[in-house]
């Protein structure tokens, strides 16, 4: 049996193929983070990447010194809101990862602050994935993740860790944070794989 | 733990006006498996279309209870808020999925201070933690700093009055207008006011936070710099910045 809610729908916002499915569209910048929001000098930003064989990191400086590119996406997050068409600044995750030898198939990525998520390795791969530091043209907002925030549009924004601070190899999908608390893996969108 | 994946019938029971944009819901929702203090559910609504439009809610009621109660602020330019707000009336149906969420919640098994800090209708999952401390009986302190524009905006002043006690206390912040005689100008919350009316660090309360995005990072900010560690400040935002 279906349930209608008598008289909704009024209001109804126009749809938009470029929506995955139960997203809605914002023009707004909402912001979700389980914790305070983490102030980060650049001058104390470090970087690192540990696999099972050794650990890279890199400075503020280093990373900048890494090709830099322009990426224009929809990003999606899993409280049902999108946006389109968002632009940004970053170091491609290929660039990271580039010449780096490791057997794993996942990643945990770290945030200052605590927080964790996890991504299999090939969805940050293949030009799917940077390390963002400019949103709109203006330096990425600490609110927003800043300075330094991971950026995985097509995947729920929550993987697209805020304050992101290194990535570790692991052997297994061990759940990050969110994931632990109940929402999905891996997070396709046009999956809608919100939770477990 | 989440049993998500399972939309379920809910009835409107009561839908009253609580304030000037917002309104209190009960809905019956046979088959929910209740909730602990926190959680949000997905609630749907489908018009006689087809058309769907989701949206996520925290729960104000606790506990095993089949009736769960929401508290909806309507939104400018929002889609479902103003018809949950404005037209939904009891015996109409909707759909829930839940409950949401196994980070911003309050466990009666948690011994330590708890203060939390509400602004506007983020006073929800907080009035759900607080109607489960007062019921369990449990013994840790608890404090509720409650920021509102208006003593007219507040959301269970009635209910959270009577819940106060040696173990619960309330405090208010005015941002517009404070009831006459109020000690202090209205305004937004400051430092000050938070160090006042906040359990002080030392006793190394879990702090709640939770409204508007803005409220909650002017907040957080004044705790950090309070001395409240990081780890025991959880958060939950509505709204852009």
């Amino acid at each position: 049996m279906s349930v209608f809610s008598r008289g909704f729908g009024l209001r109804r916002r126009e749809s938009d193929p470029s929506l995955p499915p139960g997203q809605y569209l914002t023009e707004d910048f909402p912001v979700l983070s389980a914790g305070p929001t983490q102030f980060v000098d650049t001058d104390d930003w470090r970087f690192f990447l540990q696999t099972e064989k050794g650990r890279t990191e890199w400075s503020w400086a280093e990373a900048m010194a890494l090709p830099i590119e322009e990426v224009a996406t929809d990003i999606h997050c899993v409280t049902r809101w999108s946006k389109l068409g968002t632009s940004w600044r970053g170091i491609s995750l290929d660039s990271i990862f580039a010449g780096v030898d490791t057997e794993y198939r996942y990643v945990m990525a770290h945030s200052y602050g605590g927080y964790t998520t996890n991504v299999p390795l090939d969805d940050l791969l293949g030009g799917k994935a940077w390390l963002a530091f400019e949103f709109d043209g203006e330096p990425l907002e600490p609110v927003h993740g800043g300075p330094m925030r991971l950026l995985v549009p097509h995947l729920y924004f929550w993987k697209s860790a805020k304050w992101v601070r290194g990535l570790q190899m692991q052997q297994n999908d061990d759940p990050g944070f969110w994931e632990q608390n109940g929402y999905h893996l891996r997070g396709d969108p046009w999956k809608e794989q919100r939770y477990w | 733990m989440v049993g998500a994946s399972l939309w379920l019938t809910g009835t409107v029971v009561s839908a009253e006006s609580a304030t000037p944009s917002g309104r209190i819901l009960m809905v019956d929702v046979p088959g929910w498996p209740g909730n602990l203090a926190g959680q949000h559910l997905d609630l749907r609504l489908t018009a006689e279309d087809g058309y769907q439009a989701v949206r996520s809610y925290s729960i104000a009621s606790v506990g095993s209870a089949t009736t769960i109660e929401l508290a909806v602020d309507e939104l400018p330019d929002g889609e479902v808020s103003p018809y949950l707000v404005r037209d939904v009336q009891p015996g109409d149906q909707l759909e829930v999925r839940g409950p949401l969420g196994g980070y911003f919640v309050w466990r009666e098994t948690q011994p330590e201070p708890v203060q939390l800090i509400a602004g506007g209708s983020g006073v929800v999952p907080l009035m759900a933690m607080s109607r489960a401390h007062h019921r369990t009986g449990s013994t840790a302190p608890f404090r509720l700093l409650y920021s509102v524009r208006t003593p007219e905006n507040a959301y269970f002043t009635d209910e959270l009055a009577g819940f106060e006690s040696d173990s619960f206390r309330l405090d208010w912040v005015y941002t517009r207008s404070a009831p006459e005689g109020w000690p202090a100008a209205p305004g937004r919350l400051m430092r000050d006011t938070l160090e006042a009316a906040a359990i002080p660090a030392e006793q190394q309360p879990t702090v709640y936070v939770c409204g508007p995005t803005g409220f909650v990072e002017a907040a957080s900010r004044l705790l950090l710099d309070l001395g409240h560690e990081e780890a025991r400040v959880r958060t939950e935002r509505f709204g852009g910045y």
